[in-house]
């Protein structure tokens, strides 16, 4: 049996890769799961400044919340949860065999991508205090 | 047979614990987004109020369970993928499963001392 004798893991040329639409969607699924992880601290501590009790607390989220940089980098991190969640949930349908022909796999990765952008749209006006 | 051991793991339960662990998430997404249009995130009182409810702490515990666990298959799976070197992946998956063990202490007790 030749394919148990192939070097795994495989390792990817990322460079010479060339994507459809889909794929496109796909890898953002894994860039936005990495951001996500790499400030989960950041998440966590305004978690901890949003439930703490005490008057420094309240002042220290108000005044982190009220930087443009976090605004920024948090407006970031909910697009990158949204898509997350829309690339998820598509991964989930496409388990259970649903949309898997080639065009509607097309369709539903385009669904994921304008789905998540005005979803951020829609809260980021929110975080960024426009209504 | 021969097997040849890369120290991958072999899928299924982490295939299956990505989608257990993804539709927790989702579905506590789910009630929050509701309980935000409830008024839950309308002042620091209400807020504190909602997280501190006995139901929505047990839920935010499987959240953050589920989210550390999704992390680490996911994380893990970008080191596999990209990273050739095995002591620098075996470096990285302890990092990250370290960290991520941590997180999940540091938001549970967040939670759990409303």
């Amino acid at each position: 049996m030749p394919e148990m004798t192939k070097q795994r893991p495989k390792h990817l040329a990322l460079n010479e890769i060339r994507l459809p639409l889909a794929g496109f969607a796909s890898i953002l699924h894994r860039v936005s799961g990495a951001g996500l992880f790499l400030l989960l601290p950041l998440l966590i501590w305004l978690l901890q400044l949003s439930l703490g009790s005490t008057q420094a607390s309240t002042e220290m989220f108000a005044a982190v919340t009220g930087n443009w940089l976090v605004k920024l980098i948090l407006l970031g991190l909910l697009w990158a949860f949204l898509h997350h969640f829309c690339m998820g949930i598509r991964i989930l349908l496409i388990d259970i065999h649903v949309g898997v022909e080639k065009q509607q796999a097309h369709n539903s990765a385009v669904a994921v991508m304008v789905v998540s952008l005005a979803l951020t749209a829609i809260f980021g006006l929110k975080l960024l205090g426009a209504y | 047979m021969q097997r040849l051991v890369v120290g991958a793991g072999y899928g299924l339960k982490d295939w299956l614990a990505q989608r257990i662990t993804g539709v927790v998430m989702a579905a506590f997404t789910l009630i929050m987004f509701a309980a935000a249009l409830g008024g839950a995130m309308a002042s620091r009182e209400a807020w504190q109020a909602f997280m501190g409810n006995g139901f929505i702490r047990f839920l935010s515990f499987l959240f953050i369970v589920s989210l550390c666990y999704h992390a680490w298959v996911g994380v893990r799976d970008i080191w596999m993928d990209y990273l050739n070197s095995a002591a620098l992946r075996l470096f990285l998956h302890v990092m990250t499963l370290l960290a991520l063990v941590g997180y999940a202490g540091w938001a549970i007790q967040i939670i759990w001392r409303l």
